[in-house]
């Protein structure tokens, strides 16, 4: 007879079947994502997922005799009433419970599972990937890092390791056999004494030129030398950015509506999510513009409104003015996301395009610019007048610069479309 | 209804030897389990002289449990997106509370393997051992079904080995390609059995030689040359094959061995478009299958001798002093769960309890032995009160299925105790008869409709390959002989035929025919994908 413990074996011992079946059911799975996407509160993007798929997709079909033709003989158990030649009515067909319910008698149950948050961000960023272009560059951003390494005998106070340094003192007193204050403290006590009685003479002279001697050693002997001191060393290793930080920036104005700020909202959400994955942290700075711009926390970002005229240029500048104060290019990795419902002072576009093309282009890795609210409706002919100044305006921006995107959202159901579009590998093997 | 009657009483009978108890504590280790399983054993092999493999007790972990239930049960087995669905419905059913793990599983191999939950307390664990790790594993060792239906010495290294195989076969072929095979196997995994030819004594690891031998060759043989002749001749030797046997139609069909019932088996040796190793993966599948083919045919009669044997070694435990009262009355809740048998009309019925009926026919046989009534006298004349419950109870474990077992021996008092009653129900009619009850008429009929009920030919379609065109458009036919006119279901049908004109590669028709009038009720087909 044997005992084996098998505790300890390997975990996750089903995760290849589970990933064959995940992938089995892909299709299936990619909807119910992306009909979950619709319902989900914006705080709860990152969570598990219940999802529900056609039972017919997973099905393991097998010859099986129909429950509902021909002349069966069953035995059951637990008769109370019955007598032979008792005839017990059926339900009539329809209504009975269960299995009999479908159409060919068999149970169409969707089945239902629930993915891990790993697995159902793999689908919902499935095929998205951060552009060619940004991968490169954040590859070659290396900015320096302090890292261990070791120990040295210089440094700033700050760093000083203490258990080092004692490790270092005890040795070095140890060795050079620096007295303990309670051997003084012993040898004064027995001086004392024999003083007192007036012990011998010869005895005493004794103890006095080797309490001398220990009190010469403690005198010269440090407790820390300068020598056993040691400090923290750090080196400075080049390593790749690991942090983002993405700016979102929206019209506060009156004009736009409720559902407006959701759908921004909404994109907002999707970036951070998607940036999340790529990076070890990611901060988040909200500015909201009328005709002046300034950084808010995030429940005044989505929820209040302010009267005012648009100028979109304010929350550009603003936004430089973050990245200059707080966030140095090298260490971080920039994202800008504009959402706005178009509006802006017409002569102020310039000083937008300005101050895009000049100060925030070149440092961020990738800007997108969201229009959200339906698209204007032109007057018979395209004009200039059918498209908001932003549009128009950010339009020549994007021609000349590949990480400037622009898209156009009308409902909920098109954020994903977009942001899909906006980071696919297609759209920029096509670029 | 009173399923824990038994010849043996629970009163203690005054031990000649006060033992100490095996444990107090609840919580097991090792050294109890080991000590546990000693006692046992004294008591199985040395007072109930039952022939059991060696055993080997495995502690796991609720999540290797579920693992093990998602792979039908298997402690090593390939990897196929079935078990991982299975897996995420039994932890969403497990995580919910709808459902509770089972104590043990325990596995037809040599050594017998039992698993052991980490959870279960010390009176669960010394159950768990009697029940496994000597019930099944005696009825495992000794039933003639799996004597030939089952190879207990390779089973886990044939596994092992198809494990590698199907893992290699991805590599090399990609996971699509190795999926189609095993869905299609999987799904005609039921008809993979030759079952009226008895088999010869089932060799797994000749298998695995076998399958290499077969590979060497084809290597050993190969000659580039070949490839340049016109006209594909890779699939030379069944061309050949089939171009002879089909000089006339008859001798076609002889050669062929129609009409076959082994679906798996023609496909494999027949179907003209498969390659070699996706031959061997329809043979894997079918290995696998006809290794449970012996366990659906015996399940009343594998839980019911599991069940009567741990009653029977706890009880005898509890007398020697061996177990405490505390966890006597523990074993006692949770065999009396296992046991109970809902009526039909009962909102947790799911049928009948093969552990209740199973234990219940054990101990009915055991009071007929020893203390028979007028009745069993007339009904069992060759066992009433021939005092030796145990040889006759190992006769009928070792020389019965579920079907003949119950023709065998399902007595009147069974019959009364559960209250069985049959009921006839035709499919054209409003209202169900009841045909029998428990009484003087009703117990032979009863007894008869039970025993069908277990009969494999009866809840398991029959189907057969019977005709193949291969002057022409090469379908293949088949026939399902209907009984009864149940005919089969229409969804599932339809898919599995998809499945079968995928691996034959040609059309397939399937005839529904009845039995009894030769009439043809119902036609199916499918034809391949391209």
């Amino acid at each position: 007879m044997n005992i084996v413990d098998r505790r300890l074996n390997p975990k996750g011992k089903s995760l290849g079947n589970r990933q064959r079946f995940v992938r089995r059911a892909k299709a299936d799975i990619r909807d119910a994502v992306r009909e979950a996407l619709k319902q989900r509160r914006v705080s709860e993007v990152e969570g598990s997922e219940r999802i529900r798929i056609r039972a017919r997709t997973v099905k393991e079909p097998s010859f099986g005799l129909s429950r509902n033709d021909g002349r069966k003989n069953i035995v059951v158990p637990g008769n109370k009433e019955f007598v032979p030649g008792d005839a017990i009515p059926k339900p009539p067909p329809g209504q009975a419970g269960g299995r009999d319910g479908s159409p060919d008698g068999e149970g169409d149950d969707d089945f239902v599972f629930t993915l891990t948050k790993e697995e159902f961000l793999d689908v919902f960023f499935e095929d998205l990937e951060l552009p060619d272009l940004l991968k490169t560059k954040i590859k070659d951003e290396m900015s320096p890092k302090p890292a261990r390494a070791g120990f040295s005998t210089q440094g700033s106070p700050s760093s000083l390791n203490v258990l080092r340094t004692m490790r270092g003192s005890l040795a070095r007193r140890m060795t050079l056999k620096r007295p303990k204050p309670e051997d003084i403290a012993a040898l004064e006590a027995e001086i004392a004494k024999l003083k007192k009685k007036g012990g011998s003479e010869r005895r005493l002279k004794q103890l006095k030129a080797e309490l001398e001697v220990k009190q010469r050693k403690l005198r010269t002997i440090a407790y820390i030398d300068p020598i056993d001191v040691r400090y923290n060393r750090f080196e400075r290793v080049m390593k790749p950015a690991t942090q983002a930080v993405m700016f979102c920036l929206m019209d506060a104005s009156a004009s736009m509506t409720e559902e407006m700020k959701e759908l921004g909202k909404r994109f907002f959400m999707l970036l951070h999510v998607f940036l999340s994955r790529r990076y070890r942290h990611v901060d988040i700075v909200f500015i909201r513009h009328t005709s002046h711009a300034q950084e808010v926390d995030e429940e005044t970002f989505f929820r209040s409104t302010e009267t005012g005229g648009t100028v979109v240029s304010s929350a550009l500048e603003e936004m430089d003015r973050v990245i200059v104060e707080r966030y140095p290019v090298g260490d971080w990795n920039i994202y800008g996301a504009q959402a706005s419902d178009g509006d802006n002072f017409r002569n102020d576009m310039p000083t937008c395009i300005a101050a895009l093309e000049s100060r925030l282009l070149p440092v961020c890795q990738q800007f997108s610019y969201i229009e959200v609210g339906e698209k204007r409706v032109g007057l018979g002919f395209e004009s200039d007048a059918a498209e908001s100044p932003l549009w128009h305006g950010y339009g020549e921006v994007a021609e000349r610069h590949r990480h400037f995107a622009m898209r156009r959202v009308a409902t909920p159901s098109d954020i994903f479309p977009v942001f899909h579009d906006l980071f696919s590998r297609d759209a920029k093997a096509k670029a | 209804m009173a399923t824990t009657t038994t010849g043996t009483t629970t009163k203690k009978r005054a031990a000649k030897k006060p033992v100490q108890p095996l444990f107090e504590a609840p919580e097991w280790g090792f050294d109890t389990l080991k000590h546990m399983h000693d006692a046992i054993e004294e008591v199985a092999v040395g007072e109930m002289g039952l022939d059991v493999y060696p055993n080997q007790i495995e502690v796991i972990t609720s999540e290797q449990m579920l693992d093990a239930y998602s792979s039908i049960g298997m402690p090593l087995m390939y990897r196929h997106w079935s078990f991982g669905k299975h897996f995420a419905h039994d932890e969403a059913m497990y995580r919910k509370g709808a459902q509770g793990l089972a104590y043990e599983l325990v596995i037809n191999s040599n050594p017998c393997i039992s698993y052991v939950m980490e959870e279960n307390s010390n009176t669960m664990q010394a159950l768990v051992i009697a029940h496994a790790g000597f019930g099944h594993n005696h009825f495992f060792k000794n039933n003639y079904l799996f004597q030939h239906w089952t190879d207990a010495d390779g089973i886990l290294d044939y596994l092992a080995f198809a494990k590698r195989y199907v893992a290699r076969c991805e590599d090399q072929f990609g996971i699509d390609a190795v999926e189609a095979i095993l869905d299609a196997g999987h799904a005609l995994m039921k008809h993979g059995i030759n079952r009226y030819a008895r088999p010869g004594k089932p060799n797994l690891a000749a298998e695995r030689v076998r399958q290499q031998e077969r590979t060497a060759y084809l290597e050993s043989t190969y000659n580039d040359l070949w490839r340049t002749l016109p006209g594909d001749q890779r699939h030379k030797p069944v061309d050949e094959e089939i171009s002879e046997l089909a000089e006339k139609r008859g001798g076609e069909r002889r050669a062929l061995g129609l009409p076959e019932e082994n679906l798996l088996y023609f496909l494999e040796k027949n179907a003209p478009k498969l390659e070699v190793w996706q031959r061997e993966l329809l043979r894997i599948v079918r290995n696998i299958g006809q290794y449970f083919y012996p366990q659906k045919q015996t399940k009343v009669m594998n839980e019911g001798c599991a069940t009567y044997v741990h009653y029977q070694i706890m009880t005898r435990l509890y007398e020697r002093g061996a177990l405490t009262e505390g966890a006597m009355l523990e074993f006692l809740r949770s065999h009396t769960a296992v046991v109970f048998q809902p009526g039909y009309d009962d909102p947790r019925y799911g049928g009948l309890n093969p552990y209740a009926l199973g234990f219940a026919m054990m101990c009915d046989i055991q009071r007929i032995c020893e203390e028979p009534t007028d009745e069993d006298r007339d009904w069992f004349p060759a066992i009433a009160g021939n005092g030796d419950a145990l040889g006759t109870l190992k006769d009928a474990w070792a020389h019965y299925r579920d079907e003949s077992f119950i023709l065998q021996f399902l007595s009147p008092k069974v019959i009364r105790d559960f209250r069985l009653f049959a009921v006839f129900d035709n499919s054209e009619d409003p209202a169900m008869m009841v045909e029998a009850i428990h009484d003087r008429r009703g117990y032979e009929k009863i007894r008869r409709q039970l025993a069908r009920q277990y009969d494999i030919a009866r809840f398991e379609p029959e189907i057969q390959i019977t005709d193949v065109d291969l002057k022409g458009n090469r379908r293949l036919i088949l026939t399902h002989n209907v009984h009864d006119g149940r005919l089969l279901q229409k969804a599932d049908c339809d898919a599995v035929l998809m499945h079968l004109a995928q691996i034959w590669g040609y059309g397939v028709k399937l005839l529904e025919v009845d039995a009894e009038s030769g009439r043809t009720l119902r036609k199916h087909t499918a034809v391949p994908l391209p």
